[in-house]
């Protein structure tokens, strides 16, 4: 079992190494929409960093959105998928094992860019370390969300924009409470309460995601 | 119970039990539905913060919550459909789901003609109003998610699953949505200022709540019958009923010439 | 009745439009989703009746064919 999933996290990582488009195309797509905020609302520092947590968040949601598209597709179209399936592994710790690798390879550039994007919109020190961690403990939730809706859609050739109306509505919860940690922190308060509200989202989604993606890619799949 | 539903499970029976429910519902659901509008609009009393402007009130409630009703029937069909693999329950899920979306339009819409009166702007980001906004967008997400599948079986599958997930988010959506609104606008007028109504003016608020569910109940028996009628367009029962349909209609169309 | 007049029942103390368009739109809402769902049925048995109308005609074509061809060989 733990050798099924090792093999994935490899493949997956070669891949990506093989193909290092994929991975840096959503960064460099947040990195410009984070740019076109400033030149759209004026380079006032004050209004920036009111809007800057804002951004950021949906500047980072839309990333991990076109990202996704392509979860399954390449092992859908090489036919990896249909063997994952008809592996005696269960499928729900290969989807998890996926969707893990996959958040990994999405937020680790992300972090990565994080500082100049802190830097554009003139965030504190205290601001950027709590987007750090909202990014940290939300992003996973996005992908697993997004993974259910990835597997719905896996059959059909015109997923983008489909996908972004599923799974746009489900992503607000997460959005809602990260962009009020970084807003608590301009007030100087404890954002312990958010941070509680996302890990708990963050339990709910781990412990029911894995199977549902299992059971979506079963449907669409026959 | 199971054993008593299970026989309309086949579609002509189901086909029967709705056409005989529909007539009931719809006739309930208008009589009801209008007593309660015109005892609301012309002999409940006036309220004493919002003048008449509250009468507003017994079209917009019963449309608010049914729109929830309607997602919460569709999750409960989902649920059916893909435990206990009941193919009849999908063709009912997604004959609810226009309904709800229209319904949840017609609950913004008056939402935010209640609004400008009291608000003095014709939007709000009022908690209610925002999430029945979100609301919208899952009805408009599963509507579309369905439309996608060539394969109404395996359509049916796949928008189960996503209304699951959608009903499952809902509760967390509305909780997050009241959280962020009290977070950023301090106080705003709550729409119901007193936490109970008088009964004069709370039952013809009943009355319309459910003339408005029985009607809505109709339609959506009515919807199913069609799903129904289109599922199984090759079968012997399906195909009798449609032709004594198409000779009515010629009968009309020419009468007309 | 909350009303002295017919003309005060209309005017809804100020709030008339208000209050009539949030009837109106529901009314409509309604309305709206019956024709929709009459329509639908509409179109239905109007494609069902066509299918079949084309299918006997298929089902007459290859009857007619198959007795001109035997008509030829005897």
């Amino acid at each position: 079992m733990m050798q099924a999933v090792r093999g994935i996290v490899r493949r997956e990582c070669r891949l990506a190494f093989l193909q290092p488009g994929d991975v840096l195309q959503p960064i460099i797509f947040l990195l410009l929409v984070a740019t076109l905020f400033p030149l759209a609302l004026g380079p006032n520092p004050s209004m920036l960093n009111a809007v800057g947590a804002g951004v950021i968040w949906v500047s980072a949601i839309l990333a991990i959105l076109l990202s996704l598209d392509g979860l399954f597709k390449q092992d859908q179209e090489d036919g990896t998928l249909e063997q994952y399936m008809l592996s005696p592994q269960p499928l729900w710790l290969l989807c998890f094992t996926k969707v893990v690798v996959h958040w990994m390879l999405t937020i680790v550039p992300l972090l990565i860019v994080s500082p100049l994007v802190a830097v554009f919109f003139k965030l504190s020190w205290d601001m950027y370390w709590a987007l750090i961690l909202t990014l940290l403990m939300g992003t996973p939730i996005l992908a697993f969300i997004g993974g259910i809706a990835v597997s719905l859609t896996i059959g059909l050739n015109r997923g983008g924009i489909l996908l972004g109306l599923l799974v746009l509505p489900l992503f607000i919860p997460v959005l809602i409470f990260a962009t009020s940690a970084i807003d608590a922190v301009v007030l100087q308060l404890s954002y312990n309460v958010q941070l509680a509200w996302i890990g708990a989202l963050l339990m709910l989604t781990l412990a029911f995601a894995p199977q549902t993606i299992a059971y979506g890619l079963k449907v669409s799949q026959n | 119970m199971w054993k008593w539903l299970h026989p309309y499970a086949k579609n002509q029976a189901a086909y029967g039990l709705c056409g005989q429910m529909m007539p009931w519902f719809l006739w309930i659901g208008a009589s009801l539905f209008l007593t309660g509008c015109v005892w609301g609009l012309a002999f409940a009393p006036s309220d004493y913060q919002q003048g008449d402007a509250f009468r507003i009130i017994y079209v917009h409630v019963p449309s608010a919550l049914l729109s929830m009703g309607l997602y919460s029937g569709m999750a409960i069909m989902a649920f059916v459909g893909l435990v206990w693999q009941i193919k009849n329950a999908y063709l009912a899920m997604v004959s609810i789901a226009p309904v709800g979306a229209m319904v949840t339009v017609v609950a913004l819409a008056t939402g935010a003609i209640w609004g400008k009166p009291m608000w003095g702007t014709w939007w709000e980001w009022d908690a209610r109003l925002t999430s029945e906004l979100i609301l919208l967008f899952l009805y408009l997400g599963v509507l579309s998610l369905y439309s996608v599948f060539d394969d109404r079986l395996k359509a049916g599958k796949v928008t189960a699953i996503l209304v699951l997930v959608g009903s499952v988010n809902l509760p967390i959506i509305h909780y997050s949505v009241e959280w962020w609104n009290t977070l950023h606008q301090g106080a705003t007028i709550t729409k119901f200022a007193k936490p109970s109504m008088p009964t004069e003016m709370l039952i013809p608020l009943l009355l319309s709540l459910f003339g408005y569910g029985f009607l809505l109940a109709s339609l959506v028996c009515y919807r199913i019958q069609t799903a129904l009628l289109a599922n199984d367009a090759l079968r012997p029962w399906a195909q009798k009923i449609l032709l004594q349909r198409a000779q009515k209609a010629s009968v009309i169309g020419e009468g007309n010439k | 009745m909350a009303f002295e007049s017919f003309s005060d029942f209309w005017a809804m103390g100020g709030y008339g439009l208000y209050v009539w368009l949030s009837v109106g739109i529901t009314m409509l809402g309604l309305v709206v989703l019956w024709g929709i769902s009459v329509h639908h049925r509409h179109v239905l048995v109007k494609h069902v009746a066509k299918e079949r109308q084309r299918r006997a005609r298929i089902k007459a074509a290859k009857q007619k064919a198959r007795q001109s061809i035997e008509g030829g060989s005897a």
